[in-house]
């Protein structure tokens, strides 16, 4: 497959812009001396695609969504971001790149040092590429702080926040400069079952309300059936089942860095894969 | 054996790319002016007190002993020219540095290694900021401003302490000791007494980032990184300083 050349995803029309991987990995392998964390992964995602990334701990999530925004470079293999050959940007290239994806690190990765109004603009104050005027920056994280429903939140500081509520922080700060594409690094990890449930009722919401490419890796299966199975309902405020109009959700499944499983939940269920079965069946 | 090297040949090859990176930045936008004077803050005005404190009884006890050993060849009225010369060229750079090392570059490794293992430097690359040009940078340029000043007073307040010693124990007049102590210095003295803690700013500066920001293992990492940060900033501290007496002594 031909890629195309830097900033020509822009040009196209809306409808081929569409067609065209917003991510994509070509047999990539990332190795930490003698310990490969990735080894030969390759799959892609377009633009409005719902990935799950299934995988036990060590099993390779964070590192392959580190390469995917190229904060970790790859020994061997490609990888493509809208388009994009990102594998030998040199860093101050990447800023652009990034400034279109939206992330949540693991711990939500809030600067700690800094309130919550300012961690949420900071994405629209430091990148450059996204040309946003500083009067309206206030504006654009107030919005962003009502989507995960913490507007009164502006002063403070994250260690005065609940795990939870630091988690959704992380989400506004992921989602206010309306990426095309937001990857969630074990987004529920750590919290009890309620908060966990309103962290994915808000990656569905963002999902459904703004079409984002979607790409969520978790060791919960749980998280993976909200995410394939709901929809976000703006009139109740809520998830739904999404009965026949379910967003159709992808599951990968990484072991020990190998991408051992890739197709829809009915596959993932139906596997005969000792490692993935008992995966499914252990979370279930 | 190659295994063993390998590990510190890494370091100082990862060490050499963070330094040769924070210069290349060095005159590149963003400058984050208002992370500069914080910085400054810190390390300047946080680190005058013991620095001030440091000095003046260096210089105290420098005039006793030099008395002393003066008392001898009865040539007490040349202690104020001893205790000038042995803190503008060495006590006052190697001391000031060696309390700047231990109290910043152990607080900058400390702040970075967590924010590195908590993913904010990975959050910061993530949103839009090269973590050199946002945090080595500032700290570098901060520490190089700060760290001759903070020499010169401490130079300043050892003078002082010695000059105590001097009026009030061995009975010497003002204009004696001073005198006796500028007319000593030479040009090359306090050149070198200035450019010894400008090179010190660099390893204090550059050695708390490189270890801050090359932590790993959680909160036990941090703790490790700022021993490490410390040792090696003072260790480097004094090897540098051996190799820019052995220049000034050339000359």
């Amino acid at each position: 497959m031909v890629e195309p050349a830097a900033g020509m995803l822009e040009q196209l029309d809306p409808s081929a812009a569409r067609e065209l991987p917003v991510l994509r990995l070509d047999r990539v392998t990332v190795a930490f001396g003698d310990l490969r964390a990735l080894d030969q992964v390759s799959f892609q995602m377009r633009a409005g695609d719902s990935c799950v990334l299934l995988g036990a701990a060590a099993s390779g999530k964070t590192v392959l969504l580190k390469t995917a925004l190229g904060l970790l470079k790859p020994q061997s293999g490609r990888v493509w971001v809208f388009g994009k050959d990102i594998t030998e940007l040199p860093e101050e290239r990447l800023f652009e790149i990034r400034a279109r994806i939206g992330v949540l690190f693991q711990e939500g990765g809030l600067f700690d040092s800094l309130t919550i109004e300012e961690n949420v603009g900071y994405p629209l104050e430091n990148q450059p590429s996204l040309r946003c005027p500083p009067e309206e920056i206030r504006r654009r994280v107030q919005e962003a702080l009502s989507f995960v429903e913490l507007e009164h939140t502006l002063e403070k500081f994250p260690s005065e926040l609940s795990g939870g509520m630091r988690r959704r922080v992380g989400i506004a700060r992921a989602v206010v400069t309306e990426p095309r594409l937001v990857l969630y690094d074990s987004p529920t990890a750590g919290l009890d079952p309620i908060t966990a449930y309103t962290i994915i009722a808000l990656i569905v919401k963002e999902r459904d309300l703004k079409n984002t490419a979607t790409l969520m890796a978790t060791h919960r299966y749980q998280d993976g059936h909200f995410l394939a199975n709901y929809r976000y309902n703006p009139q109740t405020g809520g998830l739904e089942p999404a009965g026949l109009a379910r967003t159709p959700t992808r599951f990968l499944v990484l072991r020990e860095g190998r991408l051992v499983f890739e197709g829809t939940q009915a596959e993932l269920e139906a596997s005969r894969d000792p490692y993935v079965s008992k995966f499914v069946k252990r979370e279930d | 054996m190659l295994d063993f090297l390998k590990s510190p040949v890494i370091a100082v090859q990862e060490f050499c790319f963070l330094a040769g990176r924070t210069f290349r930045n060095l005159f590149r936008r963003p400058h984050y002016a208002a992370d500069i004077f914080i910085q400054m803050d810190i390390i300047g005005v946080g680190s005058l007190p013991i620095v001030s404190m440091i000095g003046f009884f260096t210089g105290a006890v420098l005039g006793m002993q030099m008395s002393k050993a003066l008392m001898q060849y009865g040539a007490v009225g040349q202690t104020g020219q001893l205790v000038a010369i042995t803190m503008v060229r060495e006590l006052g750079p190697v001391l000031t540095a060696v309390v700047v090392a231990g109290r910043n570059a152990a607080g900058i490794a400390s702040e970075l290694g967590s924010m590195k293992v908590t993913e904010q430097i990975d959050a910061m690359r993530a949103l839009g900021t090269d973590p050199v040009q946002k945090l080595v940078k500032p700290r570098l340029v901060a520490t190089c401003t700060v760290l001759p000043l903070l020499t010169i007073i401490a130079d300043f307040v050892g003078l002082f302490g010695g000059f105590l010693i001097a009026y009030f124990i061995l009975h010497l007049t003002g204009a004696q000791y001073w005198n006796n102590a500028w007319q000593s210095l030479e040009y090359l003295d306090v050149s070198f007494g200035l450019l010894k803690p400008f090179a010190f700013a660099f390893i204090v500066a550059l050695v708390g980032c490189y270890y801050g920001l090359s932590t790993t293992g959680g909160t036990q990492g941090v703790g490790r990184s700022t021993t490490q940060a410390v040792v090696a900033s003072m260790i480097l501290i004094f090897v540098v300083n051996f190799f820019i007496t052995r220049i000034y002594v050339s000359l």
